[in-house]
């Protein structure tokens, strides 16, 4: 156990050293660079061209590359926002709460909506409630989630005004209070709902098979022989068995989640991560940007990372060597 | 069933040993037995050649031209699905929007796919060291926040078409291939009939390609049509954030994008609401015939 996991850290150092060399690959690649929001004409030349020396900007690229490691690391000096003129991190830092509440409300309908309709599908397999909930998950996976997310946003944001169609809390609320929290929940309500219905499909696919795989078991059959009831056989038995492969991947559901939320925080204008990373993008305040891919290509890595240490402890078959 | 043992072996020669259905005819009897995938594939023939067949006669150039006097027309006789902000055209847009995304989308898949094949096949081949080397690689692509670097090398490239466009896809997307392709072929490599070639010293080459990989086939076709679904709604995502095709090339994305607009949204459904159906169309079109497809490939589950 202690070793796999030992294991399975050390293949995380090279993917971290890979992931910010491709960034500062992609950050190399942009025009401009730390100096190009600073300088105004009436500056001379000789002077800029000091500041680029004095900044490092001269410097062979494998300097460069060290002394923006290192200054990341030990300083936690992750550049500034030329266009906010602001420190990147505390850009981020406005912004990640409304992402990681985002997702947290996102798992929640997932597994709230998706754990019970598995089981009800597996269940009562080939019924016609199992055909309409197998059916609602074979049009899930054919839909793309901006597209829902757009139709929910049309009928429950205009047609139909329940919810709010952009912002994450209402104007003129003072933090802290309950209107304050009622707001926020508000707003969530769409762009999560509308990530988890199409994101629960695979849930409810893999606790369908899963259950139906299980009910036919020994160990079930001779609960029922005892005289054990149906309900408890299902909630004691079955479930916990069906349940361990998306115990299992909860890891990259989140990371995914984090992911994934460009589009949808676009849509309902939501000042989340992904949002700033479209405007960082259309600002051309790429300083900005190339923190969050490293930012999300990291939260990626440990996701995997904490998924693999999981599966390893319920499932010691897939351990690597 | 005796008496159709008998049939079955009433022509064969002598020398001549009895076989086994050939793949392609289970497919064609599987995609006939199964109604909605029966359906589907037509549908998405018509739309296919409809759309390609019309774009002959449209001319892109009148379609994307701002006519001030027609802004925002609703549906009627003269302009069938209305038009846009610009005036524009949206039922022009649409058949060669539909007609880009089908392109990227096959495109996409073919780039992607075939690159993840060959990459998976010489892992799962030769296994050992280069097996476990490519497949850390593997890990790392499969980590990299895919629509985010595909966003920023739509800024930084100067210019891309419809080829380049589709590279920068596909260089995102092999992975899935990859790791599939590569379970198999280190399956397959263990088989027989692969150790006895290789005594008869044929190159690990031609092993590869005209022994190993003909066996995939199947597996190959059905990954490929349900990548090919899930491009072309990776395609309409970028182009409906804007990282995707300018407004004077439409693709179903941008239409999708002007609903972006909240007075599009709200009062202008005939804008993007055709283009969000008709993704909706093909997407599940080419997922009932790769379901359908993916039944042929495992027997157990064959309705023919």
């Amino acid at each position: 156990m202690i070793k796999f996991t030992i294991r399975r850290l050390l293949i995380t150092f090279p993917q971290l050293i890979l992931l910010s060399v491709l960034v500062f690959i992609l950050a190399s690649l942009m025009p401009g660079d730390a100096l190009s929001g600073l300088i105004d004409p009436d500056i001379p030349r000789e002077q800029v061209e000091l500041m680029r020396e004095r900044l490092g900007l001269n410097n062979p690229w494998y300097i460069q590359y060290r002394d923006w490691v290192w200054a990341m690391v030990s300083e936690g000096d992750f550049g500034r926002s030329i266009f906010h003129q602001r420190p990147v991190m505390d850009l981020i830092g406005d912004r990640i709460w409304n992402t990681v509440w985002l997702s947290l409300m996102t798992v929640f309908f997932i597994y709230a909506i998706g754990l019970p309709l598995g089981l009800i599908s597996g269940r009562y397999n080939d019924t016609i409630t199992d055909s309409i909930i197998t059916g609602y998950t074979y049009l899930g996976f054919a839909t793309p989630t901006f597209v829902f997310a757009l139709v929910l946003l049309y009928l429950f944001g205009f047609v139909w005004p329940v919810f709010p169609t952009s912002g994450s809390v209402r104007a003129g609320i003072p933090p802290g209070s309950l209107d304050y929290v009622l707001s926020k929940i508000n707003h969530l309500v769409l762009p999560s709902l509308s990530v988890a219905l199409i994101g629960l499909v695979g849930t409810v696919q893999y606790l369908r098979s899963g259950v139906i795989e299980t009910k036919q078991k020994d160990y079930v059959i001779l609960a029922r022989s005892k005289g054990v009831k149906e309900g408890k056989i299902y909630s004691r038995h079955i479930f916990r068995n069906s349940i361990i492969p998306i115990a299992a991947f909860f890891g990259y559901e989140i990371t995914g989640l984090l992911g994934g939320s460009v589009i949808i925080e676009q849509i309902f204008g939501y000042p989340g991560m992904g949002r700033l990373f479209l405007e960082s993008i259309s600002t051309r305040d790429y300083s900005v940007a190339n923190v969050l891919i490293l930012f999300y290509g990291f939260l990626a890595i440990v996701g995997a990372l904490l998924s693999d240490i999981i599966l390893s402890i319920i499932d010691p078959r897939i351990r690597i060597k | 069933m005796s008496t159709e043992n008998n049939n079955l072996y009433d022509n064969i020669n002598v020398g001549d040993l009895p076989k086994s259905t050939p793949g392609w005819k289970i497919v064609v009897q599987e995609i006939l037995a199964d109604k909605l995938a029966l359906f589907s594939l037509i549908i998405f023939t018509l739309i296919t050649c409809y759309v390609f067949g019309l774009t002959l006669f449209l001319s892109l150039r009148d379609i994307v031209t701002v006519d001030l006097f027609a802004i925002n027309v609703a549906p009627n006789d003269e302009w069938r699905l209305g038009t846009d902000y610009g005036g524009r055209d949206i039922f022009g847009q649409l058949i060669i929007g539909t007609r880009n995304s089908l392109a990227i989308g096959i495109l996409v898949t073919l780039l992607s796919v075939g690159f993840g094949i060959v990459y998976g096949v010489i892992c799962g081949y030769f296994g050992g060291h280069i097996d476990n080397a490519m497949m850390r690689f593997v890990d790392f692509m499969i980590i990299l926040p895919f629509l985010m670097i595909v966003v920023v090398f739509v800024t930084i490239v100067p210019s891309y078409d419809i080829f380049t466009f589709s590279l920068m896809m596909a260089v995102f997307l092999w992975m899935g291939t990859a790791r599939l392709i590569r379970s198999l072929a280190l399956q397959e490599r263990e088989l027989d009939y692969i150790n006895a070639s290789r005594t008869m010293g044929s190159s690990h080459f031609k092993i590869i390609f005209t022994q190993l990989l003909p066996n995939l086939v199947g597996i190959i076709i059905v990954n490929g049509t349900l990548s090919l679904a899930a491009n072309i709604g990776i395609e309409a995502g970028l182009s409906f954030i804007g990282f995707g095709f300018p407004e004077d090339y439409p693709s179903l994305g941008t239409l999708m994008a002007y609903a972006q607009n909240t007075q599009t949204l709200q009062h202008r459904p005939w804008v993007w609401m055709p283009a969000a159906i008709l993704i909706l169309i093909l997407m599940l079109c080419v997922r009932n015939v790769g379901e359908a497809l993916r039944r042929a490939g495992d027997a157990r589950q064959r309705q023919g």
